[in-house]
């Protein structure tokens, strides 16, 4: 019985180093996994820096203004104005085209305008 | 195990024969039982001590190999359990109320020499001089022929810049990566950004550090790691700042001032919308401060927090809004302003020399009457005064978050005395910042709070406690209403249809060096704020020595000067804030009959 024991005792723990073997193998990879994606994502956090900067010295006001004056005459950019203030009904709707009628019905009153 | 018997017969017997007592024979063989027990006994034990001896040395062992190791190993980043910290460790960003960027992190190299790795020393100096011109040639020669091991040939390099000195291909030639800040906008809102340079410089990383303006202020929170991922958010406006920006150059360049200032205050939370000082920089080639001169003639000086002026005339509401708080008049009572005023042995003058004889309270702001003011001051007694200036914050630093502020102590007169109450009525015998004077204005502003100017984005109201009663701030910005529209008016080149501005002059000789005032040099102010029934905004104008020159005589006064500077300000400017102009009610149409009886 004793020695049962042991034989299952020696087995659980060839067993279990067989299992740590392999989670720190495991673990290990997945850590190097880990590093590269944070090389990765410091690498992108960089680029979308210098993304930015980009963006923001590319509208800097000093260079947008000198463009809207290379631009004036397609463009004509003005300054903002008080007098450029609305309010949202003062502005008419686009008027929609009449389709042209190509194939007209009759109906029962069309002729009632002639008639009275 | 055997056990031997304690009394053996056979002994037993043979000593019953000789005589002898048996029961010494017992009492032998119980001593040897017990020696041989306390033998194996001590035998377990000494075998039980050895192992737990070997396990505590084992343990420790491994403590102890386990603590060598760390200590002689590089230390690592702990790879497990990092966050996202360790992606952004750089200076966090600063950016204005819209979240556009003001200042930001750019990554660029720094180029070192190791000499001794040097192959071909000449031609690397040669080269290195053509890549970049601004390069001492022969300082070079010396440290790089020199027995130095080690020098830095550039802090900063292009892109560009670096394949070329690749392309040189000498082996002693080496990169060090490098943060660099960035302020893309230029001289916008330099006085504010102030700049930054290096701190603690290694091969492999150098600490940035502001040296100036909100760089510095908030140097701690910018360089905190735990904040790189979090702008740091300001109430500046970027297009507002650029309008003003553009408005008070050109100003100042048709007043001809060697200086201006504008500060745009919202009169609610504090935020400082926008703040200029010019002359300007450009933060990201910071010069070098003056070491001789006048600090104020450098562009480094800025002009809003460290130019500490006499303002003038603009003092002169905060003495009729105390004597109308104090209950001794309202805005019709009737002041004798003739002269003589004589206080402490010294004579009060009228601009001009002029006489306005007896006026009303409104009629003296409007007028800006020098002795109309010295008298409220009399009647409100310098004990007072002084108490209603203190809360409105002009008697000490201002609390906007730049570095330069902590430079913005007002001057005050030594000895407080009656003709000092006088004086500083009309603004003269007190120094203060623009910025003083932006808050104090503010208090008019927003029904009589105190505020302290913020450059921090806000949420919310952050007015603090009450220094007049709403109706004297009310009376007080009617005021400084008929300062622009009225007859006598002194700023009416102010108005601007549908903004309503209110708002009060002043002009200030400027003191010499070695005392007196120049007659020919002035500071002019215009403090205003709009729309006049109900303000959202303060906004200050000043201009160092401008001259206007349009007609015979040079005019240096702030009607002159400083208000149409404001108003153009105020005109392009409140579109850009949201503010829809107020149409003014037309006449009312012509009722010719009431009654038909």
């Amino acid at each position: 019985m004793r020695s049962v024991i042991y034989v299952f005792t020696a087995l659980g723990v060839i067993g279990l180093a067989f299992w740590a073997y392999r989670e720190n193998y495991a673990t290990q990879a997945v850590l190097n996994q880990t590093d590269q994606l944070h090389i990765e994502t410091r690498n992108a956090h960089a680029r979308l820096a210098i993304l930015r900067a980009e963006w923001a010295y590319l509208n800097r006001p000093d260079r947008l203004r000198d463009l809207a004056d290379l631009n004036f005459e397609r463009l004509q950019l003005l300054p903002l104005h008080p007098d450029q203030f609305g309010q949202v009904d003062e502005v008419q709707y686009p008027v929609a085209p009449l389709l042209p009628i190509t194939n007209p019905v009759d109906v029962s009153t069309m002729n009632l305008e002639n008639d009275l | 195990m055997i056990r031997t018997p304690l009394r053996p017969l056979a002994r037993i017997l043979e000593a019953r024969a000789k005589g002898e007592n048996p029961d010494a024979i017992e009492h032998q063989n119980r001593r040897l039982r017990h020696e041989k027990m306390r033998d194996q006994d001590r035998g377990r034990a000494e075998g039980r001590l050895l192992v737990l001896g070997v396990c505590f040395f084992c343990a420790f062992a491994v403590v102890g190999a386990r603590m060598g190791l760390l200590a002689v190993s590089d230390p690592v980043e702990p790879r497990a359990h990092a966050p996202g910290s360790i992606i952004a460790n750089t200076r966090a960003d600063i950016v204005d109320r819209n979240g556009r960027i003001l200042a930001t992190n750019l990554d660029t190299h720094a180029l070192y020499a190791q000499p001794p790795h040097m192959i071909d020393k000449e031609g690397v100096i040669k080269k290195l001089v053509k890549i970049f011109p601004d390069l001492d040639e022969k300082r070079l020669t010396k440290d790089v022929m020199g027995k130095r091991k080690f020098l830095w040939v550039k802090k900063k390099i292009s892109p560009e810049q670096m394949q070329e000195v690749h392309d040189i291909g000498d082996p002693g030639l080496l990169f060090a990566p490098r943060d660099m800040r960035l302020y893309p906008n230029g001289k916008l809102a330099a006085h504010i950004m102030g700049g930054s340079s290096f701190g603690r410089e290694g091969v492999r990383a150098a600490e940035v550090i502001g040296v100036a303006g909100a760089e510095k202020y908030f140097d701690d929170y910018l360089s905190d790691p735990v904040n790189a991922g979090k702008p740091l958010e300001l109430s500046l406006d970027l297009s507002v700042q650029a309008a003003s920006e553009r408005v008070l150059e050109g100003g100042m360049k048709l007043m001809n001032a060697k200086g201006a200032t504008s500060i745009l205050l919202d009169v609610h939370t504090g935020e400082v919308v926008s703040v200029v000082s010019l002359p300007s920089f450009d933060p990201n080639k910071r010069p070098r401060p003056a070491v001789e001169g006048d600090a104020s003639d450098s562009p480094l000086f800025n002009r809003s927090v460290q130019g500490v002026y006499e303002l003038g005339s603009t003092f002169k509401i905060f003495a009729a809004a105390q004597a109308m708080e104090l209950g001794l008049v309202n805005a019709n009572t009737m002041i004798d302003t003739k002269g003589p005023l004589k206080v402490g042995g010294h004579s009060i003058g009228e601009f001009a020399n002029k006489n306005y004889g007896t006026i009303s309270v409104s009629q003296i702001i409007e007028k800006s009457s020098n002795r109309g003011t010295g008298r409220l001051a009399l009647m409100i007694g310098k004990e007072r005064q002084q108490e209603f200036l203190r809360k409105l914050g002009l008697f000490e630093k201002s609390s906007f978050e730049i570095i330069e502020a902590l430079g913005s102590t007002p001057l005050l007169p030594a000895r407080y005395t009656d003709l000092s109450a006088v004086t500083i009525s009309y603004g003269h015998g007190i120094s203060t910042t623009a910025m003083h004077l932006a808050a104090g204005y503010a208090t008019i502003a927003n029904g009589g709070r105190s505020i302290k100017p913020t450059l921090l984005k806000q949420n919310g109201s952050n007015m603090g406690e009450r220094v007049m009663r709403e109706d004297v701030a009310a009376a007080a910005r009617l005021m400084l209403r008929k300062v622009v529209v009225g007859k006598n008016g002194t700023a009416s080149f102010a108005e601007v249809p549908g903004y309503f501005v209110a708002g009060k002059t002043g002009t200030a000789e400027k003191p010499k060096p070695r005392g007196g005032y120049y007659k020919n040099k002035t500071i002019t102010t215009f403090a205003s704020m709009f729309p006049a029934h109900d303000p959202q905004y303060v906004l200050i104008v000043t201009l160092d020595e401008p001259s206007e020159n349009s007609g015979k005589k040079p005019r240096r006064t702030a009607g002159w000067t400083a208000v149409p500077v404001a108003a153009e300000m105020i005109r392009r400017v409140a579109p850009l804030l949201g503010m829809r102009p107020t149409i003014e009610p037309t006449g009312v149409a012509g009722i010719i009959l009431t009654s038909s009886n």
